[in-house]
């Protein structure tokens, strides 16, 4: 009985590793995104995010003892049969690549607007940018109600 | 011609981002013209379209000739073809009645805005036609990151705004993302006409309800329902006022709409409404988003800041409504998603005008805004009316909809929220039209050193803002007197099947 539910669990955990790795990355980078008070730690932890689920969609094409999607010798390919089961699934590659650029640009946005915060605050980290807002906020409205 | 319509609509704007950044180069004054021409060839292509759909039913794109489910298709059905015609008919009125304002605020920008601008109406435009869960997804990020950059342009608070709102987004995205990838673990495909025919027998899948799950969690993140809206009021009341009343309007209507594509499309109704115990849980969601954004709205002193509060609310009107999954309720949601696309882009042209010659928008500011600027708040009353919901408007009608569908369903919780929210609505436009009609005007000395304009040389908004912002209220009026007509063209041909008592 409990042999048997030990079994469970060790395959639970070691079968399908590759899920529990997507999982604890996608903790860490939302930990980062919320915890961190550096803007550029958000990011990376944004980015840690993103690439998690990129992890994620490539380790579903896999297949056991399966190669890579590509059929040898091209030319002649059609002559020999062709199992699937043979061969990795292409289309989550595929999709991923677009996944990635799109992640890239993400950053890029990401960093241009972190990079406008700091010519503006002089600081990337958040509580003394917020800081710096509320006595704005304060100046402003003191200017405005004499 | 005819046949090629469909990439048309996507087509037009997203080449026109490129040419109008290198008419930038050549001169400014071009930017506005190569915007309009590309808008306007969008909306007639949509217009178009839809005569299509309506004489013989949904249309297929196949992209690149490539047949679904391998190829990526465009399906285009009633309602789907109704939101198109409304996202190019607001991007190209608020492009019309921003002009000025865009010219003056962006300066040395004003390619890149216009170039900006195109892509996100290109973004909205494809989530709303493809049929692919994948390509909706790169649609969605085109839209999301150019949402960001049109925001972070803005004034001086706009870039930690806009910061926060692409950490948001993009946690939103990435658990779509992921939702979409269990379910093509499920299923082995990405095509929405597909998945409708495999998902049926997998739904009691653990797999399916994640999915299911995941890609709503990540999608209420995007359209900032209670309580993931906390990005949307910053974003929205930093950014310049071109970008806001482009963005405010419509990010979070698409968002509604691709939750119920996801609904009615591929899940299909009784998976989402019945199998997941989730629906009652969302309309009480939906009641605390409505309520808290009545208070949060009622505690804001700047004009700009208490309408992104109270698109918090309208989204509460629209996910409660569409949960309340009965045909009125549903009617109600999606009869919302267009008259409030419509009201807010008016409400946002109104204070983006105001701001344009106050150069503040604190509602303290507002005295005797009424004989400065007649037509601009002329507009602006007759859409809070709308978003009140009083009868001739058509705010009135959906609000109906969404009540007579929360009684339907025996909710009371999500009818006394709308009877409440109308009210509170009331005190928040009445407030704002009580200071601009009745306030005696304040000389002098106020406006001295706290670097406004002096309120004596406020006048009227230049008629190129007027005129279009006029025109919007024409339509949430003119809205409402063919509301019917509305909802028989657009809403009743996409969810009749499901509901088959009618209304």
């Amino acid at each position: 009985m409990e042999d048997s539910q030990l079994l469970h669990l060790l395959e639970l955990v070691i079968a399908k590793y590759n899920y529990w790795g997507i999982a604890i990355l996608l903790m860490i980078g939302l930990y980062a995104m919320i915890a961190k008070s550096n803007l550029v730690k958000k990011i990376i932890g944004m980015n840690i995010f993103q690439t998690a689920i990129i992890l994620f969609f490539v380790s579903i094409a896999t297949k056991w003892e399966a190669t890579i999607p590509i059929i040898k010798h091209a030319h002649g390919g059609h002559a020999h049969s062709i199992h699937a089961a043979d061969y990795m699934n292409p289309l989550p590659h595929v999709l991923m690549l677009t996944a990635i650029v799109v992640s890239v640009a993400t950053l890029g946005v990401a960093l241009a607007l972190a990079v406008g915060i700091y010519q503006r605050y002089e600081t990337l980290e958040e509580d003394e940018i917020l800081g710096q807002l509320k006595q704005e906020q304060i100046q402003a409205e003191e200017s405005g109600g004499k | 011609m005819s046949s090629q319509l469909a990439a048309l609509i996507i087509i037009a704007p997203l080449l026109a981002a490129v040419g109008v950044n290198v008419a930038g180069w050549i001169n400014k004054r071009l930017c506005f013209p190569t915007a309009l021409a590309a808008l306007l060839v969008s909306l007639s292509a949509a217009v178009l379209l839809m005569r299509q759909v309506m004489a013989a039913d949904t249309r297929i794109y196949r992209m690149a000739g490539w047949d679904p489910p391998w190829g990526i298709a465009f399906y285009v059905d009633a309602l789907n073809g109704g939101i198109l015609i409304l996202i190019a008919l607001v991007a190209v009125i608020n492009l019309m009645a921003t002009r000025q304002d865009a010219a003056g605020f962006f300066e040395k920008r004003l390619g890149p805005f216009y170039a900006l601008y195109l892509l996100f109406v290109t973004g909205l435009m494809g989530i709303v036609i493809t049929g692919d869960l994948f390509n909706l997804y790169v649609l969605l990020e085109i839209a999301s990151l150019t949402g960001y950059a049109l925001i972070g342009m803005g004034g001086a608070r706009s870039r930690i705004s806009s910061l926060h709102y692409v950490f948001m987004g993009t946690i939103g995205a990435s658990l779509y993302l992921l939702g979409v990838g269990y379910l093509y673990m499920a299923t082995g495909s990405l095509n929405m006409m597909d998945l409708a025919a495999l998902l049926p027998g997998l739904e009691n899948m653990f797999l399916v309800k994640v999915s299911f799950l995941l890609c709503l969690v990540g999608l209420f993140i995007k359209m900032a329902f209670f309580p993931l809206h906390a990005w949307l009021p910053n974003a929205y009341s930093h950014a310049a006022s071109p970008s806001a009343s482009l963005i405010a309007p419509l990010t979070t209507k698409v968002m509604l709409y691709v939750v119920v594509r996801l609904v009615i499309t591929v899940y299909r109704p009784d998976f989402a409404f019945s199998q997941l115990p989730i629906a009652d849980l969302i309309v009480w969601l939906a009641v605390a988003a409505i309520i808290a954004g009545c208070i949060l709205a009622y505690k804001q002193t700047r004009l700009k800041r208490m309408l992104a509060y109270i698109i918090v609310i309208e989204v509460g009107y629209m996910v409660g409504g569409f949960w309340l999954a009965n045909a009125a309720g549903v009617t109600g949601a999606l009869l919302h998603l267009f008259n409030d696309a419509v009201m807010t882009l008016c409400v946002f042209l109104a204070a983006g005008a105001i701001f344009y010659r106050y150069q503040s928008d604190s509602l303290l500011h507002l005295q005797g805004l009424f004989q400065k600027m007649p037509a601009t708040m002329t507009a602006f009353v007759v859409a809070a009316l709308s978003i009140i919901g009083v009868p001739p408007t058509c705010g009135f009608f959906s609000k109906w909809y969404l009540l007579s569908g929360g009684m339907a369903a025996g909710h009371y919780g999500f009818v006394a929220a709308l009877i409440l929210s109308s009210l509170v609505n009331v005190l928040l436009f009445f407030r704002v039209i009580e200071i601009a009609y009745f306030e005696p005007e304040d000389h002098g000395s106020d406006f001295e050193g706290s670097g406004h304009v002096q309120a004596a040389v406020i006048r009227e908004a230049p008629a190129d803002t007027v005129l279009p912002l006029l025109a919007t209220a024409g339509i949430v009026i003119a809205m409402g007197f063919f509301v019917h007509t509305l909802v028989g063209w657009f809403i009743e041909p996409a969810i009749a099947p499901f509901f088959p008592g009618g209304l």
